[in-house]
């Protein structure tokens, strides 16, 4: 039969935790030759923007899922005739018009504006539940076999369209273009004059689905430390010129900080751990993830220092240099920004004192740098006479899944960050 | 909590009841000098003596009589068939008195038959079968399967409490191989209500017996590739516990059955038609069954594990499943 001859492309899978992916651009037409490896779209997800290339010589014979929609990692989005195939192939985009009871080409069933019009199976409970929630079905993407809309994905669907109205406010998954076009309805959409409305982006989406998941998932709590930052205040002001002049490195308190971290996760491995499931998973390294902020603060990436473990300080600031560098050029790549084992944020830059962060999932904790300040604190001298020092001090926020972590344990690790830092270790790190 | 083998824990339920209750009293082939079998009454005959410790001859039926006999005047037998296989033999006495008595007499009979069960272990035809969802079929009998020590010990007790007939389905692929901690003194488990061996929210797997171990080793496999199995340990079949299993198929939508017997007619079979019938609006795919194929049991150890459902099987049906 001819149709077994083609191949088809699916949503490649961009990391571990990437579970879906937008088509932004087809660099190829239907009926365009294409070659192996050659790019054949854009796509985009919540970590990374980049384009996938054909896996074979031959010709695009049908675009699946049109640009604008977002799909499931895995997920048919087009078919290629192998170049030799091509001969004798004319019987292959009629067929995919008839939804056969078996094999592969259900997936091209399921596309609502697919030729054809054919349709998936719908089982018992999607059904009843689409029924219940006044769903339209072919709104929403199917992960099951032959593109099949499964109980969890419209569970998921209607999840993300809660609050809005799932007849009136289409999904991309329909949707020809990115920006999905109004649609003419009935129903009232309320807009107040002044207001404008645009669409968020992937990251913006992504980020908005991890942070809500994260609060669902870990019981968060947060401790904060002040850190008497006069040993590291000097060394820094020593080190700076050398690092910048011999490295090209800023040093950054950021790199302290960080450096400090990983010493003290060696002693409290859960920490850098996860929960997976019943079971708690510690390491022998550590993936220092490092929460960057993006141009006009629109938006967030967290690049991985992976093996942190093993980076003295001057590795360290020049790994946090070169990941901040290239994630605001939009410059790394999926793999730079996964398998993170414990996360620092920084919002300390902007003046901030004190910060409650959301964990990165699957992690258990995350550290929080805040502002270094200049403060009167109460000293002891040796012999034990109270006076009032300018200091510079720093807030250490740390927030930790208590599912996992117990409050004594979060706060010795925080303690140890502290000494770390207050009696630094040239020699050590 | 003292740790014991499934076998002992059966052992020590037994000599449990029988210290608590006179009327107790075990009957079957070579339960008393040579303390049974698979040694499950070892020490009986020295601490009961030869009146409550009755070595029976070779005859399933005469042992199956003898008991509903006892059980009508008023005492508490537990019957042993050396190996569940030739209860074939005692059919005729559970099927036509001991279940019908009651409802034609209207009296009780409280007799328990302990069935050695299962496969695993070279067997053969004879010595391998799971017998249990003939009985199902069979209205006033109870069939029980436990699967851990503490469930074969509670279990035990509550069927020496039953007023009516008990078929106590052991298996024996689990009395040296499972151990785990068992409470000292007394308890009953009740009949009809299963247990969530491992809770999870992909799909719900239901068994019983040593296939509990064989579906745990699957979820377990399935686990690292992020799916989450729950896994219902029926615990006793008739009565069984079916609003556990629609409780679960309403979260999961998604429904596996394994057992160890055959699957024409097989347990599974009720169980995927009851489901059907009262869950058909919650399920999001075709129910799905993993057993024996419908032939007896071959003596070979590789054809024997390719009869009896093994790990790799269960894992790719529950692949199957949530792919689906």
């Amino acid at each position: 039969m001819a149709t077994q001859t083609h191949i088809e492309v699916v949503m490649p899978q961009m990391g571990v935790s990437v579970s879906e992916g937008t088509i932004v651009k087809w660099l190829k037409s239907e009926g365009e030759a294409t070659k192996a490896d050659e790019p054949l779209l854009e796509i985009s997800t919540d970590k990374v923007d980049t384009e996938v290339p054909s896996p074979a010589d031959g010709i695009l014979d049908r675009i699946v899922k049109p640009e604008g929609e977002t799909v499931p990692v895995g997920t048919t989005i087009a078919l290629i005739t192998p170049t030799d195939a091509a001969a004798g192939r004319s019987g292959v985009l009629e067929s995919l018009a008839a939804p056969s009871g078996a094999g592969t080409h259900e997936a091209a069933a399921s596309v609502p504006n697919g030729p054809g019009g054919g349709r998936a199976f719908v089982s018992p409970v999607v059904a009843r539940i689409a029924a219940e929630q006044s769903v339209d079905l072919s709104l929403v993407p199917g992960s099951g076999r032959g593109g099949r809309v499964t109980k969890k994905d419209l569970l998921d669907y209607i999840e993300r369209t809660a609050g809005t109205d799932a007849e009136t406010t289409p999904r991309p998954v329909a949707a020809p273009a990115p920006v999905p076009q109004p649609q003419a309805s009935s129903a009232p959409h309320f807009e107040t004059p002044g207001e404008r409305h645009e669409r968020m982006s992937q990251m913006r989406l992504g980020i908005a689905e991890h942070m809500r998941r994260s609060l669902d998932t870990a019981a968060h709590a947060t401790t904060v430390f002040e850190v008497d930052m006069s040993r590291v205040f000097d060394i820094r002001t020593r080190l700076k010129p050398e690092y910048l002049e011999k490295h090209g490195v800023r040093l950054t308190y950021l790199s302290f900080v960080a450096r400090a971290t990983v010493e003290a996760l060696r002693n409290w491995p859960w920490l850098n751990g996860e929960v997976r499931g019943e079971e708690v998973v510690t390491r022998g390294f550590v993936n220092l993830s490092i929460a960057v902020a993006l141009d006009e603060s629109k938006g967030l990436i967290v690049p991985v220092i992976r093996g942190a473990e093993g980076l003295n300080l001057l590795g360290i600031a020049r790994a946090i240099q070169d990941l901040s560098e290239r994630a605001r050029a939009k410059r790394l790549i999926p793999d730079e920004v996964q398998g993170g084992t414990f996360t620092i944020t920084n919002p300390g830059g902007y003046g901030s004192i004190i910060g409650t962060p959301i964990i990165n999932q699957p992690q258990v904790a995350i550290l929080d740098v805040e502002a270094l300040v200049k403060r009167a604190v109460v000293i002891s001298d040796d012999n034990g006479a109270d006076a009032i020092a300018i200091r510079p001090i720093m807030n250490l926020c740390l927030s930790f899944d208590h599912r996992l972590i117990d409050g004594a344990y979060a706060v010795q690790f925080m303690a140890e960050v502290r000494a770390n830092l207050q009696n630094w270790n040239e020699e050590r790190y | 909590m003292p740790e014991m083998t499934y076998l002992q824990a059966i052992s020590d339920g037994l000599r449990q009841e029988m210290r608590r209750d006179e009327r107790v009293f075990v009957i079957g082939e070579d339960v008393g000098v040579y303390g049974g079998a698979f040694k499950v009454t070892v020490g009986f005959l020295e601490e009961f003596g030869p009146w409550r410790v009755i070595d029976a001859p070779l005859s399933e039926i005469a042992i199956a009589g003898s008991a509903t006999g006892a059980a009508l005047m008023g005492l508490r037998p537990v019957a042993e068939l050396q190996f569940a296989d030739f209860v074939s033999c005692a059919w005729d006495h559970l099927v036509t008195v001991a279940a019908k008595q009651y409802y034609r007499a209207g009296t009780p009979v409280p007799l328990v038959l302990r069935l050695p069960s299962g496969g695993g272990f070279s067997g053969g035809p004879f010595h391998s079968q799971s017998p249990e969802s003939s009985f199902t079929h069979v209205p006033g009998l109870k069939v029980v399967c436990p699967a851990t020590p503490r469930d074969a010990k509670g279990l035990l007790a509550t069927a020496v409490e039953d007023p009516n007939p008990v078929l106590y389905f052991e298996h024996k692929h689990l009395y040296r191989r499972i151990k785990a901690d068992v409470p000292e003194g007394r308890y009953t488990v009740p009949f009809g209500k299963a247990r969530v061996h491992r809770a999870g929210d992909d799909v719900t797997l239901v068994t019983w017996g040593a296939m509990v171990y064989t579906a745990a080793e699957a979820a377990d496999e399935l686990r690292g590739e992020g799916i989450s199995v729950e896994i219902l340990d029926l615990r006793t079949l008739q009565p069984w516990d079916k609003q556990a299993v629609l409780e679960s198929v309403a979260k999961t939508s998604k429904l596996l059955i394994l057992h160890e017997d055959t699957r024409t007619s097989g347990f599974g079979a009720e169980i995927a038609a009851q489901v059907a019938e009262e869950a058909f609006e919650n399920l999001d795919a075709p129910i799905k069954r993993v057993a024996a194929p419908d032939t007896p049991i071959p003596f070979s150890p590789p054809l024997e594990k390719a009869f009896i459902p093994q790990v790799a099987d269960v894992a790719s049906a529950l692949r199957e499943l949530v792919a689906y």
